[in-house]
C-alpha cells in the first residue's frame, strides 16, 4: 500500500493553446471565457519517500523551464471560477503517468515497487459563469465516465488547498479460481446464460454476454457430457470467444437459402478470388489471401504488400477516442502479425457518424439514463484517436473519408486499415509463411494483461444495449506497440528468432494461442505465468482479456535466450507462457490445476452449422417532384457544402501523411487543396513503384438496390486508382460489410444481394478480394428523450478498399486542373441515375434509380485511361463520385484555382446531367497539343466539355446554368468544417 | 495574393537540376542515427544521408547506454523525427532525460571534438530539452522551447523555408520545400535570447511564403506560431542544428506537394523532370562538411 503521496502541478507560464482550446469549448456552446489546463502528476510510494529537494528535481524533469513552471504539494494559483480535474479510473492505461514513472526511475536509478505509482491527470481551470447543469455537461465533454474520474470544485471550494490528491487503485478479490458451469438447465435458463453470461457467485452478477445461442450451448453440453464432466468457466468463455460472430463470421459461413449451400464467404468472396486467380494463371497477383492476419499481393520481385481493413464500431460508440485508437493500433498488429512480420507503412481510416451539427438525444437506458455521445463528440474523438495512433506509431495516414447519415447516430462505424511491406524471403526463409512447431515456446510480447477489453469479441457480436460492459473499452498505448513493432519487424524477424507470430486482438490469448496451435496441433498454456497489470484477476479473465499491444510468438527453444535478451535490451516485456504441442488439445493450467482441456477440432470446428433464410424486400421510394431550376448557381454551392461532399481537410492535416518519406500524391491536392479520392505512396524508397489506395462506399444505395450498391463501391474504389495511373491488373480489393439486424431475413437478403454483387463485379473487373471483415449487428436499441423505445439500424454499409501498384510514380496524375487553355473531358457515359444520390438527398426524396454498371465496358475504358496516363497525355484526372459530374468539375477547378468554361453535350435535364452519380466516369483535363492522341485512345468514351480558363466555373446547357467564381466555390467547399 | 507567375519566377527549378549535378562523393565520416522509444524517422534519415554520400548506423539508445556501440566512432549524431515517449511530459523531454541521465558524459566529449549534431522535428525537441541548442557560451541550459502549435493539433503540410544566416548547413540553399508534421513546433524564447540568436546569426531557417517573402507569423505559411517564423536554429559554435521541418521526407521531386503541377509546367516548356528535390542540398551540405 502507499503511504506517501505527492502532487506535482505543471502549468504554462503563457499557454499557447489557450485560444484554440477555449474556442473549441465555446463552439460546443459553453459560455466560457478561458480554460487553463494544468498537468498533474501524482506520485504514490509505500516504502521510499521523496525529499522536497528530490521532488523539485522530479518537477524539473517534467517541464521545460523556459515555458513551464511547477508546484509541489501546493495548489496552482490562478483566476478562475471552476476547477475540473479529469483523471483515469483505476486500471485504465495511463501513458503519461507511465512515461513520468520511467523518467523518475531513470533519474534516481531505482524502481517503483508493486502497488506504487505515478499517475497523470488534467486540471481544467474554467473562467466563466456556468449553471450546474452546464458545468456537468462541460465535464462530460472533457471526460468520458467509462474511463475517467471527474472531480469538480468551485473557486471557493478550491480555496488555497486546491484539489484533493487521488491515487487510482484496483481493488480485486483474493486469488480467484476457475469454476465449473452447469449446463444441464432448462432452455430458457440456458438461453439467459448465453445472452447475459455466467452467473458469478462472488459478485452475484452475470459476467457479461457469451453471445452463444441455444443450438451452440446444446452442442457444448453434448461435448462435455460425452467427456463426463461439466465445462469450466475458462472453457465456456473460450468457446464463446472462438465461436463468436466476430471471430467465426457465422453469418458469412452459414448456408443460405437453397442457392448458397456453402455460405456467402465461400460462394461469393472466396469463389471470386479463386476464379480470378485461376484465370490469371502466372499473372496472378495474390500471394496470401484470407488465411493470414492481412492479405498480401505482389509488389515486385522482392517485396509483397499486405493490407487489412478492420472495424472498431462498438468500442468507438462508447469511447470514441479509445475505440478508434485501439482500432488503428489493432489493425497495425494485423500487419506485424502477417507472415513473420510485415512493416506497417500506411494507415487508412473511414468514419460513419450522424451529422455532427445535429444532436439527437438518445439514451441506452430508460428515464434519460446513459445517454449516447453526440455525433460531434464521436467524430471529434475518433478523429483524434486514429490520429494519435498513427502519428505516434510513425505510420503515414494519407487515405480516408467521412460519411454522414442520421442512421449512424446510434452506432457509428469506424474503419481502420493498414498496409504493410515485407520482403518475400530473407536468408532462404519465406517471410510470408509461418509454422509453429511442437516444442516451441509460447511467448507473449508487449503490454500486460488487465481487465480491459473483456468480452470485446462477444460484445461486438451483439447489438448495443444498456448492458454493454464498460470493460469493453480499452485505451491504447501506441509507444509500447511501437517498441515491439520495431524490434520484431526490424530486428528479430531477420535474425530468425521465432517461427510464428500472431496478434492478440479479439478474444485475447484464447484466440491467438488457439489459432497458432492449429499450425502444430496443440498447446499447453500456464496461465499463472501471464504478467498482469494488477493482481486478483480470474483465470477466465486473463485468458480472454483484450488488453492491447500484445503479440504471441512461437519461439524455438534454441533461440529463446537470444530472443529474450533482445527484447530486454529494447525494453519490451516478453514472457514464456507455455509450449506448443502436437497433442491435438488446448490445455490450460492455473497454479497447477487444469482449467481447460479441449480438443482443438471441437474448439475450432465444433460450431453447429446454421441454415439461414432470406426474404426479398423491395420498396418504392418517393421521387423528387421538383422541376429543374433555370439557374443552378445556388445549387452547386449548396451541393459543395453537403457534408458528404465538402472538405474534411482538418483531418488530413492533423494526420501525419509524410512519415517514412514516400509521399507522392497526398490526401489533399492542388493549390486549392481538394481532398483526393486516391493517394499514392512509395513504400520502398528508391524504387519507381508506389502503392495506390482508394475506397468506395454507397450506404445511400443499400435500401434501394444492395446489388448495385456493391457495384458502386467496387467501381468507385477501382476507378480512384485508375485515375492516378494504376493499371487494373495490379488492383486487389478488400471488403468490409457492416450490416444491421442480421437475424432479419430481409437484411440477410440485402446481404446476399450485396455479396452476389461483389462476386459478379470483382470477376468482371478481374480484381480479387484478398481480405475482408464483417460486423453484423450495428443496431442501437434504447430510448429517446420522451422515454419511447427507439431502434436505429445503420444503413447496410459495404466498404470496398482497393490497393494497386503504380509502375512508375513519376507518370502519376493528380486531380487539379493545371493550366489555362487545357481541354476538359468527361470520360464515360452519363445517364439520369439519381436514386440515392446526394442531389436527391438535397431535394428530400431518395428516388429509385441507382446507377447501374456495365463493368465489361468500364473495364475497357479503364485500360484506355491507363494507356493515356502512362503515355503522359493527361494533365489531371478525377473520378466522378458523390454529387456527380457537376461536383467533380467544381472540385477539379477549385483544386487548380482556375476556372472552366463547360458546355453540356446532352439534352438531359441540366441538373440531372450535372448531379447524376452514374458510375465509370472521369473528369480529365489535357494539354491541347495532346488532343488528337488522347481522343484516339479514348475514342467515343470521351466527350469534350470545354476548356480550363479564367476564374469562373461557367456551365452552359441551352443557356448558362452556372456562372460562379472559383473563389466562391472554394469557400462553399471548405465552409462546413471550418473551425473544427 | 501571390500570382502563379511570381511563384514560378522564384521557383525556376534551377536548384533541382543543380543538386542532381552534385557529385555523389563518399565521405569516411559515419553518422549515428538514434532510435528507440517511438523515434520513427530513422530509416528515411539514413536514406537521405546515404544519397548524399554518408554511411550511417541506426542505433537504439539502449545499445549506446549498454556500450554495445560507441558515440566516439561517429562524426555526426542525428536525432531523427518521431514521437519519442508519445510526447508525454512534453515533446522530446522524456527522451532528452534518458540521454542526459545516461549518456551525458559521452555527449559532452562528442561535442568538444570536430563533430556535428542534427536534430529534426522530435530530434530538435530533444536538442532543445538537452540544451544543445542554442548552447550560448557552451552552456547546456534550456533557453528555448518548442511549444504546442497555436492551432492545438498536429499539423502536417508542406512549408517553404528560407535560410536566415550563412553557414555550411545552408550553403547554396535558396529555399527548402518540405513537410512539417508536429504537434509541438511553436518556437519560443525570451526576447533577450531572441536578440542574441539574431546577433550571433544562429537562426538557420525561417518559414516563408511560397514567393519567399516573410511569413510574418501568418498561418499556414508559419504553421505553428513560431516567433519570427523560426523553423530551425544552430548552436553558437554552429556545430549543432535543430530543425522542425523534414527535408528527409521529400528527397525526390515526386515527393513534393506541388510536383504534379510543376511537372506539367516543365513538360510544356520542354524541360526534363528533375529526379531529386531541392531538399537534398541540405544533406549534401552535411556531407560536404566532412569531405
Amino acid at each position: 500500500m502507499t503511504s506517501f503521496i505527492h502532487r506535482i502541478e505543471v502549468r504554462y507560464k503563457s499557454d499557447p493553446r489557450i485560444k484554440s482550446r477555449t474556442d473549441r469549448i465555446r463552439s460546443l456552446g459553453f459560455p466560457v471565457t478561458e480554460i487553463h489546463l494544468i498537468d498533474i502528476y501524482t506520485i504514490a510510494t509505500g516504502v521510499r519517500d521523496f525529499s522536497p529537494d528530490e521532488l523539485a528535481q522530479i518537477g524539473a524533469q517534467l517541464i521545460n523551464p523556459v515555458i513551464q513552471e511547477y508546484t509541489i504539494d501546493s495548489a496552482t494559483r490562478a483566476d478562475f471560477d471552476y476547477a475540473v480535474e479529469v483523471g483515469y479510473l483505476p486500471g485504465v492505461t495511463d501513458n503519461v503517468g507511465t512515461t513520468a514513472k520511467q523518467t523518475i526511475e531513470d533519474y534516481f536509478s531505482f524502481r517503483f515497487k508493486e502497488g506504487e505509482s505515478v499517475t497523470s491527470s488534467n486540471l481544467y481551470l474554467v473562467c466563466g459563469t456556468l449553471s450546474t447543469d452546464s458545468l456537468q455537461k462541460l465535464a462530460t465533454t472533457l471526460a468520458n465516465p467509462l474511463i475517467n474520474r471527474v472531480h469538480i470544485k468551485t473557486r471557493s471550494e478550491y480555496g488555497t488547498k486546491g484539489m484533493d490528491p487521488f491515487v487510482p487503485h484496483v481493488n480485486l478479490n483474493e486469488l480467484p479460481v476457475a469454476e465449473t458451469v452447469d449446463l444441464d438447465l432448462p432452455d430458457p435458463e440456458l438461453a439467459k446464460l448465453g445472452k447475459e453470461g455466467i452467473y458469478d457467485l462472488v459478485t452475484q452478477h452475470r459476467r457479461g454476454p457469451l453471445a452463444l445461442d441455444l443450438a451452440q450451448l446444446h452442442t457444448i453440453r453434448n461435448y462435455f457430457s460425452k467427456k463426463g464432466r461439466r465445462p469450466t468457466d475458462v472453457e465456456l468463455e473460450s468457446l464463446a470467444q472462438t465461436w463468436s460472430e466476430h471471430c467465426k463470421h457465422t453469418i458469412f459461413a452459414s448456408a443460405m437459402d437453397d442457392d448458397i449451400p456453402n455460405g456467402l464467404y465461400k460462394s461469393c468472396i472466396q469463389a471470386a478470388t479463386n476464379k480470378i486467380r485461376e484465370e490469371r494463371g502466372k499473372d496472378d497477383i495474390c500471394v496470401s489471401v484470407f488465411s493470414d492476419n492481412s492479405g498480401a499481393i505482389i509488389f515486385d520481385d522482392t517485396y509483397l504488400v499486405t493490407y487489412k481493413v478492420e472495424t472498431h464500431n462498438s468500442p468507438s460508440a462508447l469511447d470514441p477516442f479509445g475505440g478508434a485508437l485501439t482500432g488503428i493500433v489493432g489493425v497495425n498488429r494485423d500487419t506485424i502479425g502477417f507472415g513473420l512480420g510485415a512493416k506497417p507503412c500506411l494507415n487508412v481510416y473511414g468514419y460513419c457518424t450522424g451529422d455532427p451539427d445535429t444532436n439527437p438525444e438518445l439514451f441506452r437506458g430508460k428515464n434519460r439514463v446513459n445517454p449516447t455521445l453526440s455525433p460531434r463528440q464521436i467524430l471529434d474523438g475518433v478523429v483524434r484517436g486514429v490520429g494519435v495512433g498513427g502519428n505516434c506509431s510513425g505510420i503515414a495516414t494519407p487515405q480516408g473519408w467521412c460519411y454522414f447519415h442520421e442512421r449512424y447516430a446510434g452506432k457509428p462505424l469506424v474503419f481502420a486499415g493498414t498496409v504493410g511491406v515485407i520482403p518475400r524471403e530473407h536468408a532462404g526463409r519465406k517471410l510470408f509463411e509461418k509454422q509453429a512447431k511442437a516444442g516451441d515456446l509460447i511467448v507473449m510480447v508487449g503490454g500486460r494483461v488487465g481487465k480491459d477489453g473483456i468480452h470485446g469479441a462477444t460484445f461486438s457480436s451483439e447489438p448495443l444495449d444498456p448492458q454493454s460492459p464498460v470493460t469493453a473499452v480499452q485505451i491504447g498505448d501506441p509507444i509500447t506497440q511501437k517498441k515491439f513493432s520495431d524490434v520484431i519487424v526490424k530486428e528479430a524477424r531477420d535474425l530468425g528468432l521465432y517461427r510464428s507470430i500472431t496478434d492478440n486482438g479479439a478474444g485475447g490469448l484464447s484466440c491467438s494461442v488457439a489459432e497458432m496451435a492449429k499450425e502444430c496441433n496443440g498447446c499447453h498454456v500456464v496461465l499463472d505465468s501471464v504478467p498482469l497489470k494488477y493482481p486478483g484477476m480470474a483465470p477466465w479473465e486473463i485468458w480472454i482479456s483484450e488488453s492491447q499491444e500484445r503479440m504471441t510468438l512461437a519461439v524455438p527453444k534454441e533461440s529463446l535466450e537470444e530472443f529474450m535478451d533482445l527484447m530486454q535490451r529494447r525494453e519490451v516485456e516478453a514472457t514464456v507462457i507455455g509450449t506448443f504441442t502436437d497433442s491435438g488439445k488446448c490445455v490450460v493450467t492455473w497454479h497447477g490445476t487444469v482449467v481447460m482441456d479441449m480438443d482443438l477440432d471441437f474448439l475450432h470446428d465444433g460450431l453447429p452449422k446454421k441454415h439461414l433464410r432470406t426474404t426479398p424486400i423491395k420498396k418504392t421510394y418517393p421521387e423528387p417532384q421538383d422541376v429543374c431550376p433555370a439557374r443552378l448557381d445556388e445549387i452547386i454551392l449548396s451541393m459543395l457544402r453537403r457534408k458528404n461532399i465538402c472538405s474534411k481537410e482538418f483531418i488530413s492535416t492533423q494526420y501525419d501523411h509524410t512519415v517514412q518519406g514516400g509521399h507522392v500524391l497526398g490526401p489533399v491536392q492542388g493549390r486549392g487543396r481538394v481532398q483526393a479520392a486516391a493517394t499514392l505512396t512509395k513504400v520502398v524508397l528508391g524504387l519507381k513503384k508506389g502503392v495506390g489506395l482508394s475506397q468506395g462506399l454507397f450506404p445511400s444505395y443499400s435500401e434501394i438496390d444492395p446489388y448495385l450498391m456493391a457495384a458502386a463501391g467496387i467501381d468507385t474504389a477501382i476507378r480512384g486508382l485508375i485515375a492516378i495511373g494504376i493499371p487494373l491488373d495490379t488492383i486487389a480489393l478488400l471488403d468490409n460489410f457492416c450490416w444491421c439486424s442480421s437475424d432479419d431475413p430481409g437484411r440477410l437478403w440485402q446481404l446476399k444481394r450485396a455479396a452476389q454483387g461483389c462476386y459478379d463485379f470483382a470477376i468482371t473487373f478481374g480484381t480479387p478480394f484478398i481480405s475482408g471483415k464483417d460486423s453484423m449487428f450495428n443496431d442501437f436499441s434504447g430510448f429517446d428523450a420522451g422515454n419511447n423505445p427507439v431502434k436505429i439500424s445503420i444503413p447496410p454499409t459495404l466498404l470496398i478498399s482497393a490497393i494497386g501498384i503504380h509502375p512508375d510514380v513519376a507518370t502519376a496524375v493528380s486531380l487539379d486542373a493545371k493550366l489555362e487553355g487545357d481541354l476538359v473531358y468527361v470520360v464515360g457515359e452519363t445517364s439520369a441515375e439519381l436514386g440515392g444520390s446526394e442531389y436527391f438527398a438535397q431535394l428530400g426524396a431518395p428516388g429509385n434509380t441507382v446507377p447501374s454498371l456495365d463493368a465489361a465496358k468500364a473495364k475497357m475504358r479503364y485500360q484506355k485511361m491507363t494507356r493515356a496516363i502512362n503515355q503522359g497525355l493527361v494533365a489531371s484526372t478525377y473520378p466522378v463520385n458523390y454529387g456527380g459530374l457537376g461536383v467533380a468539375l467544381a472540385k477539379v477547378a477549385i483544386a487548380g484555382r482556375i476556372g472552366m468554361d463547360i458546355t453540356i453535350p446532352s439534352a438531359m435535364r441540366p441538373d440531372y446531367y450535372l448531379f447524376s452519380e452514374s458510375l465509370g466516369r472521369f473528369v480529365v483535363t489535357i494539354s491541347p497539343e495532346n488532343r488528337a492522341a488522347f481522343e484516339e485512345i479514348a475514342g467515343p468514351d470521351a466527350s469534350l466539355l470545354g476548356t480550363v480558363a479564367g476564374k469562373v466555373l461557367r456551365v452552359t446547357a441551352r443557356t448558362t446554368v452556372i456562372d460562379v467564381p472559383i473563389a466562391d466555390l472554394e469557400t462553399a467547399y471548405k465552409s462546413p468544417f471550418r473551425g473544427y | 495574393m501571390i500570382t502563379i507567375k511570381q511563384i514560378e519566377k522564384n521557383r525556376s527549378g534551377r536548384q533541382d537540376r543543380e543538386s542532381i549535378a552534385t557529385d555523389n562523393a563518399r565521405v569516411d565520416a559515419k553518422a549515428l542515427i538514434m532510435s528507440g522509444y517511438g523515434i520513427n524517422s530513422e530509416m528515411e534519415t539514413q536514406e537521405a544521408l546515404a544519397r548524399a554520400g554518408m554511411r550511417s548506423d541506426i542505433v537504439h539508445i539502449n545499445d549506446l547506454i549498454a556500450e554495445r556501440k560507441r558515440l566516439s566512432d561517429y562524426r555526426l549524431l542525428v536525432f531523427p523525427g518521431g514521437f519519442s515517449y508519445g510526447d508525454d511530459t512534453g515533446a522530446g523531454n522524456a527522451y532528452a532525460n534518458r540521454v542526459r541521465n545516461n549518456l551525458w558524459r559521452d555527449l559532452e566529449k562528442f561535442l568538444e571534438d570536430d563533430n556535428l549534431v542534427l536534430g529534426i522535428c522530435n530530434g530538435f525537441q530533444i536538442l532543445a530539452n538537452l540544451g544543445l541548442v542554442p548552447a550560448f557560451d557552451k552552456k547546456y541550459d534550456r533557453t528555448i522551447a518548442l511549444m504546442p502549435n497555436r492551432i492545438g493539433v498536429l499539423e502536417c503540410r508542406f512549408v517553404t523555408l528560407k535560410p536566415a544566416s550563412g553557414s555550411f548547413w545552408t550553403k547554396g540553399i535558396e529555399w527548402l520545400y518540405c513537410p512539417v508534421s508536429h504537434g509541438e513546433g511553436n518556437f519560443y524564447c525570451t526576447d533577450e535570447t531572441l536578440q542574441r540568436l539574431k546577433r550571433l546569426g544562429m537562426i538557420a531557417f525561417r518559414y516563408c511564403r511560397e514567393d519567399l517573402s516573410p511569413a510574418n507569423g501568418e498561418y499556414p505559411f508559419n504553421p505553428n506560431g513560431s516567433i519570427e517564423d523560426i523553423a530551425g536554429i544552430m548552436s553558437e559554435d554552429g556545430k549543432v542544428l535543430g530543425l522542425m521541418p523534414h527535408p528527409e521526407r521529400a528527397m525526390e521531386f515526386t515527393n513534393l506537394y506541388d510536383w504534379p503541377y510543376r511537372k506539367e509546367e516543365l513538360k510544356r516548356r520542354g524541360s526534363d523532370l528533375p529526379q531529386e528535390s531541392v531538399n537534398m542540398r541540405f544533406f549534401r551540405n552535411i556531407t560536404g562538411y566532412f569531405s
